[in-house]
């Protein structure tokens, strides 16, 4: 794994040159391995772009120098131009090297943790913020109530009193502005 | 009482949780992936038929290779260049097997740039091949799903592939893991 520090020069010149990489990288396709076809040619590069070098691993071969993606691309070509279909290449080449081949993981069975995974944990963490916030806006029904009363009779439970002497006070506080700083002033 | 607190109560929990350990789950599954080695490929071409291929010699040998070669009797395939470090690693004790006779070794003379390079290696470092195949631009080592020099197949009497190694082939690989397989193979 590649470990990230953070150095802003670093990160300038590594952006700064970023375009330059791209450049770099629609080179590795010499001018003599190209074939006389563009139509052919463009569906070469399309799936060149897909298929990885086993060499350098991060690259695709459409990208990389080493001897064995230059070959590997040479014989995308030649089976294009022998007629197959690009499903018919990918596969073949899949059929030689595996799955692993493929920048992009297929979808099957044994990759669904890979492609649903963050998916599920997604929605499990949907599900469970939804489920604290309903329990937030009804406090009382989580609790449940000892008496067997409806799990709402607290929240509707009349003042006593004194609560209601309380509650007077503080809404009269906030309403009457004079009165507001009374207990405060030095 | 206690009963009807719990069930809820518990579950409440579990749903907090949930999302937490599915998380971690799946965290320490892509974790230990991580940590596999990317050049430790499954070889897909196990227990499949060697990929039909015909190879021409190389200079001054009069076969080359093809699939049908490698059928009749348990053999290996050793994919070799004279441009490998590794393969001169190997090749002392591929000449041990040849000389003891164990088992019949056919080489893919493997993206040679000169035609005479892989025979002048040869006659340096002796020639340990029953029949040598000459594969300069890759078409029988994409076939056989290779990804470096040297790799080592062995193919049984019906001319399937039974087992891929990737690396030098020491002394310990030999009969720690290949000739437990020959062996194998040769009762079958």
């Amino acid at each position: 794994m590649t470990r990230h520090r953070r150095r802003p020069v670093r990160a300038a010149i590594a952006s700064a040159l970023l375009p330059f990489l791209a450049i770099g990288a629609a080179a590795a396709v010499e001018p003599r391995e190209m074939l006389a076809d563009p139509a052919l040619e463009a569906r070469a590069r399309e799936i060149s772009r897909g298929l990885r070098c086993v060499v350098c691993q991060n690259e695709s071969i459409d990208e990389s120098h080493a001897d064995l993606a230059r070959d590997l691309r040479r014989l995308v070509r030649e089976r294009l131009a022998a007629g197959d279909s690009d499903g018919e290449v990918t596969r073949y080449v899949v059929s030689r090297y595996g799955d692993f081949v493929l920048l992009k993981p297929p979808l099957k069975a044994s990759t669904y943790a890979l492609w649903f995974g963050p998916l599920v944990i997604l929605a499990a963490g949907a599900v469970a913020v939804a489920v604290y916030f309903r329990r937030q806006a009804a406090p009382a029904s989580a609790a449940g109530a000892p008496t067997g009363a409806p799990p709402s009779a607290a929240s509707t439970t009349p003042l006593s009193a004194e609560e209601e002497r309380r509650l007077a006070r503080l809404l009269d506080r906030e309403t009457d502005p004079s009165r507001v700083d009374e207990g405060h002033r030095p | 009482m206690a009963q009807a607190l719990a069930s809820p109560a518990s579950r409440s929990r579990l749903i907090y949780v949930l999302p937490v350990a599915l998380f971690l789950g799946l965290a320490a599954y892509f974790w230990i992936g991580l940590g596999k080695n990317p050049h430790d490929l499954p070889s897909t071409l196990i227990d499949q038929p060697v990929p039909a291929f015909a190879l021409p010699p190389i200079a001054g040998r009069e076969h080359g290779l093809t699939a049908a070669d490698l059928r009749g009797q348990v053999s290996l395939v050793n994919v070799f260049g004279s441009w490998c470090a590794a393969c001169r690693i190997e090749h002392p004790f591929l000449m041990r097997l040849k000389s003891d006779n164990v088992v019949p070794i056919h080489g893919i003379n493997w993206r040679e740039k000169d035609r005479d390079a892989g025979p002048q290696w040869l006659k340096r470092h002796g020639d340990p091949y029953t029949r040598i195949g000459d594969d300069p631009d890759s078409r029988a080592a994409i076939a056989f799903g290779v990804t470096g020099a040297p790799e080592t197949f062995i193919v049984d009497r019906q001319g399937t592939i039974r087992y891929k190694h990737v690396g030098p082939i020491t002394p310990e690989v030999w009969t720690g893991t290949l000739a437990p397989i020959v062996a194998r193979l040769r009762t079958e």
